[in-house]
C-alpha cells in the first residue's frame, strides 16, 4: 500500500507491506535509526515518537495509519546545532546513561509537558511510567523534565 | 561538545561533576548500536528455540520454511556439527572435576530448556526469516523439567546423561583458627540464627536487546562481528577459538551498547552462529533479538538458595559463620556461569570482624532453565542480603537494635588496612562514619519513636526500617587471585596515552563501556595528569583494531583498573616529555618539575616549555635526545595488587498495609564510598540506577518458571522491571576513604547500589511486620506475597497452621517459582 507522510518536516511517499510497523518504516525505509526497540509487547516506550502532535509508541501504529500524518522523531527535535530543551535539561540533570531508552524518553516527555506544562514530581513520573529506564533509575529522569518545565 | 560542569565544582578537573561527551549522540538520535548499523546485502537469520524445556528431537522439518520467498537457507544442529572447533566456552572451571556438558550453538539430540536454539533460518528479510521460523517443524519427544535446584541435586531426573548427576561441582571455603574453632563456636554461642533465604532468578533486561552483525572479508579470511557486548576482547578470542579461526583474523567491534548489567559479559550461540555463517555464505549475517527472546535465550541472574548460619557471643559479636548454598546453573554452563556464587564466597562476613572460623559451601546444580550468569553484582549481592538479613534475625534474637549490633561487629577503622578470615586485605574503609551519616539523613532515632508509636496491636499500617551495610569487593581482579580461583583469564586492563602532534590526546582503553560514561571520565583523568583540558582529549575503546588489548567491562573494574591504567600511561608520557624538555632547556631530567601543562627548571620560572612544544618536537623528532624514539606515547597493563572495597551503608523506610500486602517506600537513603569519585555526577548517576535494580529484586522482579519448566515471565508485559512512578525518589550521601592500593585512590561503583538495596528493603518489611511474626517475606515481595506471610505468621501464632487463610483483597496474586519458600523462621537455639 502507498502511504505519504511529513516526517521531522520532509514529506516520504512509500510502498509498505500493510503489516509493517511505523517503527520499522521509520528505521528501515526511512534510516531514521534513533527511534530504538526495546520490546514486543509496547511496554517499554522506548520507539515513542508523536504522530500529528502526540506521542505515540511506533511499535503499535501500523505504517499504514499513519498516512497523511506529520511525525516527529527524536532526530527531528534539535534545530540548527542547539538540543531542544528538553534533551539539554537530560544532558545537564544525568538523566541518560546507555542512551537506549533516551529517544523514546525525550518524546514522551516533551508531550508531557505540553499536556501538562507545571507537573508536579509524582505528575512526571506517572507521566513517563509507559517508559522504562534500566540505568538511571529515573531519579535524574524526573529532575531533568521538571527542570525543563521550570526553564 | 564544549565540557561544562554543575556550578559546585571544585577547582581540579578530578572531583567536577562535568557533563558527558557522549550525551549529544546519545540524546539526538546520532549513536549508532549495533542493530542500527546499515550493512549492504546482510542475510537476516532467525533462531527456532524449543518450547519443551527437556524433550528429545526426534526430527526436524525444514521443508516449508525453505519454500517461503526470500529464505535463504535453513540449518539444524546437526547440518552445522562440523563448523564448531570447540564447543562454547565456560571460562571458570571452579574445580579440578566440574562437570560441564559440551554445548553448541545449536542444540543436537535433545533440548535442556525453553529456549533452547534447534535451528537457525537465512532470509533476505527479518520478516521472511521469522516467517520461515513459524514453519520449521520439529517432533519432540518430552521429557521430565527439572525446575528446582533442591530437587535437581537429588538426581531424581538426570538432565545431562553423559555426566550422570545434575551436580556440576562442589565448592568449599573453610578457614579455622584451630581445629574444631567453628563447631566449638556455635556449641558455645550465646546466641545462634538459622536462616534460608531464596535468591530468585533474575532477567537482566538491559534495554537494548542483543544484536549482532557478522562482516566476513570471502577473500581474505577475516571477519568483523559487530555485537551489542560488555566484552569486545573476551568475544574476539573466544570465538577465534570457538570457531578455529586465527584471531588476528578476527575483529570485533562493540558500537553503542544499550545497557549490559552482566547479560552482554558472555559469548552467545547467536554471535558464533552469525559468524559461521557469514563464512559459509560469504555475505554479512545479522541477528536482532526480540525482547520475548532475550528473555529466554540471555542468561539470568541469580538463582541460590542460601542457608546461613551466624553464631555470636552475649554481646552480639560474631564468633563464626557457616553458609551452604545452591546455585542453580540452568541448563548449560555459560562464560563464567560456575564463578558467580565463588564471587559472593568471600562476603558472606560482610563488613564485620569475624575471627577465623568461616565455612562455606557451594554445590551447584543444573536445571532445565535458561542458564545463569553474571547479573549486576554477581554473587556479591546475594553474600550480603545473607548476611545483612541474619543480622537483623539476630538483633531480634537478642533484643536489640540492628544499627547497634551492627555497631558492636563493624571492623574498627582504625584497622584498615585489614586482614580478613580469608587473608584478602581489606583496602579502607569506615563504616561507622557511613552508617552514622545514613542514621542522620534518614533520621533514625526519630523514625524509631515515630514506629513505637504506630505500630501498635492492630495497627494495619505499619512502620518498617531496614538497614543495610555492605562491602563489596571488585575492581576484577588480581591475576593471582584469579589463578587461585581457577579462572581462565587475569584480571589487568590496558590503556595507551598518545600526545598527537598538535598536543591534542588520544587515549586507548581496554574498557568497554555501556552507560558508564568512560569517554567523560578518562578524560578527565588524563586531563588532571597532562594539565590540559578535557577537550582536548578521545578516548577510543571497544574495537579490537584500535584497542587491541583489553579485558573489557564488568565487576566495577573499569575506573580501579582501567582507569588507574590510563593514570599510569599518562604518568610514563610525562616522564618520556621530561626528557625531551631537558634536552631543549639544556637541563638536568631532575632539575625538572611538571605543573599546569609545561615543564619549568626548579627555581627558574622562566626556563620553561609546555606539553604542547614538546609534543611537536616528539613528532619533528629534528632535535631529540639520543636513542629517544620520536613519539609521546606510552602504553600500561596494569594488573591491581588488590580488589578495591567500595562499602557503605543503606537505610529504607517502608509502611507497609497490612490488610493488602501492599509496600510503599517512604524514604531511601544510600551512603556510599568509593573512594576518590573522578565525577560525582556519573557516580551518583551509576548509585541510582543500581539502587533501583536491587530494590526490583527485593520489590518486583521474578523470573516465574511453572512446573514443566515454561518462563511465564518472557515479556516486559509480564516480568515487572519498575517504571518512574514505581520507584522513590533516592536520597544519596557519600563517605570519601580513598583506596591506598591505587595512586587515584578509586574504588569501584557501578554495582554498589543493587548491592546494598535488597536487604535494606526486605529488611525494612519484616522490620515492619516483626510485632506479628513475621520473621521473612520470599523477594519479590509483592503484595500477594507480604499479605501470604502476615497469614502464615498468623496462622502460625494461633497454632492453626493449615486453615484456610481466605482471599487476598488483591486479584492479581503472582505464582512464585516452586523453589520459593513463603516463609522461613530463624530457628536455632532460644
Amino acid at each position: 500500500m502507498e502511504i505519504s507522510v511529513t516526517v521531522n518536516g520532509v514529506q516520504h511517499t512509500h510502498d509498505v507491506e500493510p503489516r509493517t510497523l511505523l517503527v520499522q518504516y521509520i528505521r528501515e525505509q526511512l534510516g531514521l535509526t534513533g527511534t530504538n526497540i526495546g520490546c514486543d509487547t509496547s511496554s517499554c516506550g522506548a520507539c515513542t515518537v508523536h504522530l500529528n502532535g502526540e506521542s505515540v509508541k511506533s511499535c503499535t501504529v501500523l505504517a499504514v495509519q499513519a498516512d497523511g500524518a506529520e511525525i516527529t522523531t527524536i532526530e527531528g527535535l534539535a534545530s540548527d546545532g542547539q538540543l531542544h530543551p528538553m534533551q539539554q535539561a537530560f544532558m545537564e540533570h544525568h538523566g541518560l546513561q546507555c542512551g537506549y531508552c533516551t529517544p523514546g524518553m525525550v518524546m514522551a516527555a516533551v508531550s508531557l509537558l505540553k499536556e501538562n506544562p507545571h507537573p508536579t514530581e509524582q505528575d512526571v513520573r506517572i507521566g513517563l511510567e509507559g517508559n522504562l529506564c534500566r540505568c538511571t533509575g529515573y531519579h535524574n529522569i524526573v529532575k531533568a523534565v521538571l527542570a525543563a518545565a521550570n526553564a | 561538545m564544549t565540557a561544562t560542569a554543575t556550578s559546585d565544582a571544585p577547582t581540579g578537573v578530578i572531583g567536577q561533576r562535568l557533563l558527558r561527551r557522549e550525551d549529544p549522540a546519545l540524546l539526538t538520535g546520532e549513536a549508532r548500536y549495533t542493530n542500527d548499523l546499515a550493512v549492504p546485502g546482510a542475510l537476516h537469520m532467525a533462531v527456532v528455540r524449543s518450547p519443551y524445556a527437556h524433550a528429545r528431537i526426534v526430527s526436524i522439518d525444514t521443508s516449508a520454511a525453505r519454500e517461503i520467498p526470500g529464505v535463504v537457507a535453513v540449518y539444524t544442529g546437526e547440518d552445522l556439527a562440523d563448523a564448531w572447533a570447540a564447543p562454547m566456552p565456560c571460562a571458570w572451571p571452579v574445580t579440578e572435576d566440574m562437570k560441564s556438558p559440551a554445548h553448541y550453538p545449536l542444540a543436537r539430540g535433545k533440548v535442556c530448556y525453553v529456549g533452547d536454539g534447534v535451528a537457525v533460518v537465512l532470509a533476505e528479510t527479518e520478516a521472511a526469516a521469522r516467517d520461515a521460523v513459524d514453519a520449521v517443524v520439529v517432533e519432540y519427544d518430552p521429557l521430565p523439567a527439572v525446575v528446582d535446584p533442591e530437587d535437581a541435586r537429588s538426581d531424581r531426573v538426570v538432565i545431562h546423561e553423559e555426566l550422570g548427576t545434575n551436580t556440576s561441582y562442589t565448592w568449599s571455603l573453610k578457614v579455622e583458627g584451630t581445629e574444631g574453632q567453628i563447631d566449638r563456636a556455635f556449641a558455645e554461642a550465646a546466641y545462634t540464627v538459622s536462616e534460608r533465604y531464596v535468591q530468585q532468578r533474575l532477567i537482566p533486561m538491559a534495554m537494548e536487546p542483543r544484536a549482532v552483525v557478522a562482516v566476513p572479508q570471502p577473500f581474505g579470511g577475516d571477519i568483523t562481528l559487530y555485537s551489542a557486548t560488555q566484552v569486545p576482547h573476551i568475544l574476539k578470542i573466544m570465538s577465534a577459538l570457538t570457531l578455529g579461526i586465527p584471531e588476528h583474523q578476527v575483529r570485533v567491534v562493540a558500537p553503542a551498547v544499550g545497557g549490559g548489567f552482566g547479560s552482554k559479559l558472555n559469548v552467545y550461540a547467536e554471535e558464533l552462529l552469525c559468524m559461521a555463517l557469514a563464512r559459509r555464505h560469504h555475505v554479512p549475517v545479522r541477528w536482532n533479538e526480540t525482547r520475548s527472546e532475550n528473555a529466554q535465550a540471555t542468561i539470568q541472574g541469580r538463582g541460590q538458595i542460601q542457608h546461613i548460619e551466624l553464631a555470636a557471643d552475649a554481646d552480639g559479636k560474631l564468633t563464626a559463620l557457616r553458609v551452604r548454598l545452591t546455585g542453580d546453573m540452568g541448563a548449560y554452563l555459560q562464560l563464567v556461569t560456575p564463578g558467580i556464587p565463588l564471587l559472593g564466597a568471600f562476603l558472606y562476613a560482610g563488613v564485620y570482624d569475624l575471627p577465623q572460623a568461616y565455612d562455606f559451601e557451594c554445590t551447584s546444580v543444573f536445571t532445565t532453565m535458561t542458564p545463569t550468569d553474571a547479573y549486576r553484582g554477581a554473587g556479591r549481592p546475594e553474600a550480603t542480603y545473607a548476611i545483612e538479613r541474619a543480622m537483623d534475625a539476630l538483633a531480634r534474637k537478642m533484643g536489640i537494635d540492628p544499627l547497634e549490633l551492627r555497631r558492636r561487629n563493624y571492623i574498627p577503622a582504625d584497622q584498615f588496612p585489614y586482614t580478613a578470615w580469608s587473608g584478602l586485605v581489606y583496602d579502607s574503609g569506615n563504616h561507622e562514619a557511613a552508617a552514622a551519616k545514613a542514621a542522620e539523613l534518614v533520621g533514625y532515632e526519630e523514625l524509631r519513636a515515630r514506629q513505637r508509636q504506630q505500630n501498635v496491636p492492630g495497627a494495619t499500617k505499619r512502620l518498617g526500617i531496614g538497614i543495610s551495610s555492605y562491602f563489596e569487593m571488585c575492581g576484577l581482579a588480581p591475576s593471582r587471585v584469579l589463578a587461585s580461583l581457577n579462572y581462565s583469564a587475569g584480571g589487568w586492563e590496558a590503556a595507551t596515552v598518545r600526545v598527537l602532534p598538535t598536543a591534542k590526546v588520544q587515549v586507548v582503553t581496554g574498557t568497554s563501556p555501556h552507560g558508564q560514561g568512560h569517554e567523560t571520565a578518562w578524560s578527565m583523568i588524563v586531563a588532571d595528569k597532562l594539565g590540559i583540558s578535557p577537550d582536548d582529549v578521545d578516548v577510543l575503546h571497544s574495537d579490537t583494531a584500535i584497542a587491541p588489548l583489553g579485558l573489557d567491562t564488568y565487576g566495577s573494574r573499569s575506573l580501579p583498573v582501567g582507569g588507574v591504567a590510563i593514570a599510569m600511561a599518562c604518568d610514563k608520557v610525562i616522564d618520556k616529555a621530561k626528557q625531551i624538555a631537558a634536552h631543549q632547556l639544556e637541563a638536568n631530567p631532575d632539575d625538572l618539575e611538571f605543573e599546569g601543562g609545561a615543564f619549568r627548571v626548579k627555581g627558574s620560572p622562566d626556563r620553561t616549555i609546555p606539553l604542547a612544544a614538546i609534543a611537536f618536537e616528539a613528532f619533528t623528532a629534528h632535535d631529540l635526545p639520543d636513542g629517544l624514539e620520536p613519539n609521546l606515547e606510552a602504553s600500561v597493563t596494569y594488573d591491581p595488587p588488590n580488589f578495591s572495597w567500595p562499602f557503605g551503608t543503606h537505610m529504607c523506610v517502608v509502611e507497609v498495609d497490612t490488610e493488602t500486602g501492599a509496600v510503599d517506600v517512604l524514604k531511601y537513603v544510600a551512603v556510599d564510598d568509593c573512594g576518590v569519585q573522578i565525577n560525582p555526577l556519573i557516580v551518583d548517576g551509576q548509585v541510582h540506577g543500581g539502587v533501583v535494580q536491587g530494590l526490583a529484586q527485593a520489590l518486583f522482579e521474578e523470573a516465574v518458571y511453572d512446573s514443566e519448566g515454561n518462563l511465564k515471565t518472557s515479556t516486559l508485559a509480564d516480568y515487572l522491571v519498575p517504571a518512574a512512578s514505581d520507584v522513590p525518589p533516592i536520597t544519596l550521601d557519600h563517605t570519601v576513604t580513598p583506596s591506598p592500593t591505587n595512586p587515584l585512590g578509586v574504588k569501584g561503583i557501578g554495582e554498589a547500589g543493587t548491592i546494598g538495596a535488597a536487604p535494606a528493603v526486605i529488611n525494612a518489611i519484616v522490620d515492619a511486620l516483626a510485632d506479628l511474626g513475621v520473621r521473612d517475606v520470599p523477594m519479590p515481595a509483592s503484595p500477594y506475597n507480604v499479605w501470604r506471610a502476615i497469614q502464615d505468621a498468623s496462622a502460625r501464632a494461633s497454632g492453626t497452621a493449615g486453615t484456610d487463610l481466605g482471599d487476598h483483597p488483591g486479584a492479581t496474586a503472582r505464582t512464585t517459582t516452586a523453589s520459593s519458600e513463603d516463609v522461613t523462621t530463624d530457628g536455632g537455639q532460644p
